[in-house]
């Protein structure tokens, strides 16, 4: 072939050559890092110790000591544990308040509402990072401190996003289904339980996906409020493996692929409703 | 860079179903109390968990508490003076700029990845997947992994060494590679809800738009400066606000591969070492006080430079 690059098909293959090659690159930047923790998670002690590299195939592809050292030495199963009991409540809790806020905020006119509707809207401006050295003093005079119930808590109060999610999706809901319950001689308790939140499917669906992934993930909170062994989900546990594990790559990596498993398979799962999610709690 | 769960209203991407009929809202249909049920326990939590902490931290601020004891000192502004005067406290912020740039790049990577992929592209999940998927990954599970990563004779040297370059080189052993180097663990793992939120902006854009463009015999570069550079305006301007604040809020990734050594500790990090290690809950106070007003200035300024159609709450 001669390179006339003058011609526009030619160009057009340039092109398109490149542009492949890019994500190719991409795609390997993204995933090396990965594979290597994979691959060091499968080898055994004898093999790191011979210095062959990172990316070096294991001697046995079926190697899962390690991860039974990890579950079991790592205390993950408590964390996981902790972790489930966690999102349960959490998860439940944001559904309940954000669907609440939104419906008193979108159905009714009263006194304060603009008031109500800026104290959330204000509220998204301060980043949670910044005032846990003030909300530190406050859970700890509930008695929360070093207890389960101190991220549940921080989890459900502090998430306006998901008041925005479904503050969207209630203004879709016909006002018209409302009232015609009314008549029925539904009274408002039993219009939010029977027509709203059943309607609010999808954002529930949406904010389930979204919260569970973040708290699934969080590890300034946990770090921050529950200090005691016992007391550790996956972010802190996993983070506990660098004192006794210290540079027994093998096991640590194996503890970072249990962790990271299970986003995996959510991820393929739901891929879809994660993308609208996440894009949606950004730019709500 | 470090996304932070601050969000700004925006008219969304992804439009919600739309109302059928806006007909008359919000008829008076119940008692005065009624609303007042349902936002009792949203309101409450609100202002326990975001409102009374920023006041107490403003108060706090002003003092030299410890946290613990009972009694307490009104220093004024010792507090802030301190932050600005004392150059170990001030160095932090130098931390903040490597990471700043390190965003410039990752906006920069996502628009170009949410362009090719938005445009005909074989394989296009798997490559969308591939980038987004750092960005679920546990925070804990990417510092190890790229602690192993940078590590001598770990998965860098070992890339490196097939190029046939041999370098024996503890990357995160001097502060401004060490820095670099974790800066880049930030743009690995956020590029991609960046890239994510432009290519649902830029899939937003009629497609008609490109046809009448092609027509005309545009090519791809005339068509992204045209039809895609002012369509996805408004989320580039939040990617941009999300990230100078996200650079000034880093904690996790650095905390937990460095622990802030080596000339890595960051604004957050310092002050919760302040706060939790070293008891001066009224200096670290006074510290995410300036944080927070630094972010608030940021987020003033860029509603002043864009102005947005705000979502209408109301």
């Amino acid at each position: 072939m001669t390179l006339a690059l003058s011609t526009p098909v030619v160009r057009r293959q340039v092109a398109r050559t490149l542009t492949y090659l890019s994500l190719v690159l991409a795609s390997a930047v993204v995933l090396l890092p990965l594979l290597a923790v994979l691959l060091t998670s499968l080898k055994t002690e004898r093999q790191m110790a011979d210095d062959s590299g990172a990316l070096t195939l294991p001697d046995n592809l079926l190697n899962f000591e390690n991860y039974v050292t990890a579950f079991q030495d790592g205390e993950m199963l408590a964390a996981f544990g902790n972790t489930a009991f966690i999102l349960f409540f959490a998860i439940t809790g944001t559904v309940l308040i954000g669907s609440m806020a939104a419906y008193a905020i979108d159905r009714f006119t009263f006194r304060f509402r603009k008031l109500v509707v800026a104290l959330f809207l204000i509220a998204t401006l301060v980043p949670g990072v910044t005032t846990q050295v003030a909300t530190f003093q406050i859970v700890d005079s509930f008695g929360m401190f070093d207890t389960l119930w101190a991220p549940i808590a921080l989890y459900m109060g502090t998430d306006i996003v998901s008041i925005y999610i479904f503050l969207q999706f209630v203004r879709s809901i016909p006002i018209s289904l409302d009232e015609s319950a009314r008549l029925d001689g539904a009274n408002a308790f039993t219009i939010y339980r029977k027509i709203v939140l059943p309607l609010l499917k999808p954002a529930v669906a949406t904010v389930v996906i979204v919260k569970g992934i973040t708290v699934y993930n969080d590890f300034y909170i946990p770090f921050l409020y529950m200090p005691s062994d016992d007391r550790g989900v996956i972010s802190t546990s996993l983070f506990r493996f660098k004192g006794p594990f210290g540079a027994h790559w093998e096991t640590i990596s194996a503890g970072a692929v249990l962790v990271i498993l299970p986003t995996l398979i959510v991820f393929l799962a739901l891929q879809r409703f994660i993308y609208n999610g996440f894009t949606r709690g950004a730019t709500k | 860079m470090p996304q932070t769960t601050e969000k700004v209203a925006r008219p969304p991407v992804v439009a919600p179903p739309s109302p059928r009929t806006r007909a008359p809202r919000r008829v008076r249909l119940w008692g005065k109390a009624t609303p007042w049920l349902f936002l009792a326990a949203p309101l409450a939590l609100l202002i326990v968990f975001t409102y009374a902490p920023v006041a107490n931290m403003l108060a706090y601020s002003f003092t030299d508490w410890d946290g613990v004891s009972p009694e307490l000192d009104y220093t004024g502004a010792d507090n802030y003076v301190e932050i600005f005067t004392r150059p170990e406290l001030f160095r932090v912020f130098f931390v903040s700029a490597y990471y700043l740039a390190a965003s410039a790049v990752q906006i920069a990577a996502a628009l170009y990845f949410a362009t090719i992929l938005s445009f005909n592209i074989r394989f296009r999940n798997f490559f969308k997947g591939v980038l987004f998927f750092p960005y679920l990954i546990n925070g804990v599970a990417i510092g190890f992994a790229f602690l192993y990563f940078f590590q001598d004779g770990g998965t860098l040297d070992s890339v490196l060494a097939l190029f046939g370059y041999e370098s024996d080189h503890a990357w995160l052993s001097t502060s401004t590679s060490a820095n670099i180097s974790l800066a880049g663990v930030s743009v690995w793992r956020y590029m991609g809800l960046n890239f994510v939120l432009f290519l649902g902006a830029i899939q937003s854009i009629p497609g008609e738009l490109y046809e009448a463009a092609e027509l005309d015999g545009a090519n791809r570069w005339h068509q992204f400066r045209h039809i895609i550079a002012p369509g996805i305006r408004p989320v580039l301007s939040l990617s941009v606000i999300l990230s100078i604040s996200g650079s000034l809020s880093v904690f996790e990734i650095p905390y937990i591969m460095t622990g802030g050594a080596t000339g890595t500790e960051t604004f957050v990090i310092q002050t919760v070492d302040l706060a939790f290690r070293f008891n001066k809950t009224g200096l670290a106070s006074a510290a995410a006080v300036v944080l927070l007003l630094i972010i608030l200035a940021v987020t003033w300024v860029q509603r002043r430079l864009v102005p947005d159609d705000k979502v209408d709450l109301t």
